[in-house]
């Protein structure tokens, strides 16, 4: 899908006759557990399912929460793989460690450190409600921040990738032309690390989809406000477990509807 | 070159992702303890244990004190939402002993034929307002949590917990207003030890478990909101005796101690 995955064709004239029957298991092992799903779940009743307030609700709030966390992590995330990448910050390393904490942490532990800092009682968190009567946990914002907080590593670190593999002769060129910082920025660097991006986004926007620790931990669960789709699926899954596939199901095939559609967007323009 | 590192970079994120995202519980297993079984009591091998998460402190005890009547024992716990639990069993989880939190989530597990025989009431468990220490919020009944001002964290209506908090609130004509729903009882506790919520309905023994972060208020309804809670030997148990002996313990009056000791009202 990038210039990684083209160059990645090129090689795959001269793929090892080894290799393939590994490349065929791991194609079994991330898709078996999916064929499992389908097999298992309960065709008859699935469009009441589909259907069910409950279920459109969480699945709505999943959507719009990890789209906004999508957004959060690119505002954030972008300028923050540009640091990364392109600068000579003093202990860069440490802190290029440092940006993979969350993908570390397991989610519940960073939904509690989530609380130590943006809950009531948190170091932030405390004059956030002080001083503005603000109150980040239980509410949707703290869905948002949730997902941002775990999803943020995967695009740092893909556009990190791809910013450091992008020729900067181009950009010297053009600011040679008299073409200005932000001028480059948005006509050549970005273009230039655009399948990277595009790549970073559908993992952090997947990621922020799945979401389940964190939030569940920071934000909490009410229907309506921060159960998201995972969340309802997991509390199904205590009452009705044939349900519960259904309702995976259907988080599966809007994700990959997204995705694939999305991916089609990106690939003609990227090209 | 680079373009690999970040390609490696992006599939390291990956793998920690799915690593992260699978802390799952013991793999039960019924490996035989090598044991110099003393003359007095012989050892039991491992025995498996699935439990309500409320009986954490008091069934560690009763686990060691079982390792300790048969060296060489080994008592493996798995304490979940015993909804979570039931699923596990009747999706063919490898495991001894059930001891559930309520009657019907244990109705589950006898109906799929998981249950070797009677499920047998062994302790009782009776709902406490649960309030940071201190209670910021003077909470001092149920009626302060239909008020919108206070943070309140409940059991989600699918857990036993939340059943019984729905039985209380119906008896105490309250309207509750929680700002969360949580999975299981000690995810609503935590809540209340970090301060986050102002007030919460857990089990009493939850509130003797979390020690001086947490006070218990109780409350007159709470007679109307009593969970009985169950134990059975499970039908495909790797070890029949270990989990009769297990569950012998738990129902016998040294074991009826240890869980009266952690809040527990006798059957």
């Amino acid at each position: 899908m990038s210039r990684v995955g083209r160059r990645r064709l090129s090689v795959a004239g001269g793929l090892p006759p080894a290799m393939v029957p590994f490349a065929v298991l791991a194609l079994l092992f991330l898709l078996l557990p999916v064929v499992g799903l389908v097999v298992r779940a309960p065709w008859r009743t699935l469009a009441a399912e589909l259907t069910s307030p409950e279920a459109l609700e969480a699945l709505r709030l999943s959507l719009v929460c990890a789209t906004l966390a999508t957004v959060v992590c690119l505002l954030l995330g972008v300028p923050l793989a540009w640091v990364l990448a392109r600068t000579r910050v003093p202990g860069r390393a440490v802190l290029r460690a440092l940006v993979t904490v969350p993908l570390v942490l397991p989610p519940v532990v960073g939904g509690v450190a989530l609380f130590t800092a943006l809950g009531r009682r948190g170091i932030v968190g405390r004059w956030l409600d002080e001083w503005f009567g603000i109150s980040l946990p239980f509410t949707t914002a703290a869905v948002v921040v949730a997902e941002a907080f775990v999803a943020l590593p995967f695009l740092v670190i893909s556009v990190e990738g791809a910013l450091r593999a992008a020729d900067r002769r181009l950009e010297e060129a053009a600011a040679t032309l008299g073409a200005d910082r932000w001028y480059i920025v948005r006509r050549v660097t970005l273009p230039m690390v655009a399948p990277g991006l595009a790549a970073g986004t559908v993992l952090c926007w997947a990621r922020a989809l799945g979401e389940f620790g964190a939030t569940i931990t920071f934000a909490g669960s009410f229907p309506g406000t921060t159960q998201t789709m995972p969340i309802h699926v997991y509390l199904t899954l205590q009452r009705d477990p044939p349900a519960a596939i259904a309702l995976s199901l259907v988080l599966l095939v809007v994700s990959v509807a997204v995705l694939a559609g999305l991916r089609e967007r990106w690939l003609g323009t990227a090209r | 070159m680079r373009t690999r590192a970040g390609a490696v970079l992006t599939a390291g994120a990956l793998l920690w992702l799915s690593l992260a995202g699978c802390g799952g519980g013991d793999q039960p297993g019924d490996g035989t303890a090598s044991s110099a079984g003393s003359a007095s009591a012989a050892s039991l091998g491992t025995v498996t244990v699935l439990a309500a998460a409320s009986l954490t402190e008091a069934f560690t005890t009763l686990g060691e004190q079982l390792e300790k009547d048969h060296p060489g024992t080994t008592v493996k716990f798995s304490f979940a939402a015993s909804s979570e639990l039931a699923t596990q069993i009747t999706s063919g989880a490898p495991a001894d002993v059930f001891a559930s939190a309520s009657p019907s989530t244990m109705d589950q597990v006898v109906q799929a034929g998981a249950a070797a025989g009677d499920p047998v009431v062994f302790v009782r468990n009776r709902l406490q307002i649960a309030v940071p220490a201190g209670n910021p919020a003077d909470v001092a009944g149920l009626a302060d949590f239909a008020t919108t001002d206070l943070k309140v964290a409940l059991c989600a209506p699918e857990v036993p917990c939340g059943d019984a908090a729905d039985r209380a609130f119906d008896a105490a004509g309250v309207t509750p207003a929680p700002d969360t729903l949580e999975p299981d009882v000690k995810a609503v506790l935590s809540k209340v030890s970090l301060g986050e919520v102002d007030a919460a309905l857990v089990y009493r023994t939850d509130v003797i478990a979390a020690g001086d972060q947490v006070e218990g208020i109780d409350f007159p309804e709470a007679g109307d909101a009593v969970n009985d809670y169950p134990i059975v030997v499970l039908a495909d148990s790797p070890n029949p005796e270990g989990a009769t002996a297990f569950a012998d313990l738990v129902e016998s009056p040294k074991g009826a101690a240890v869980l009266q000791k952690a809040g527990f009202e006798q059957p």
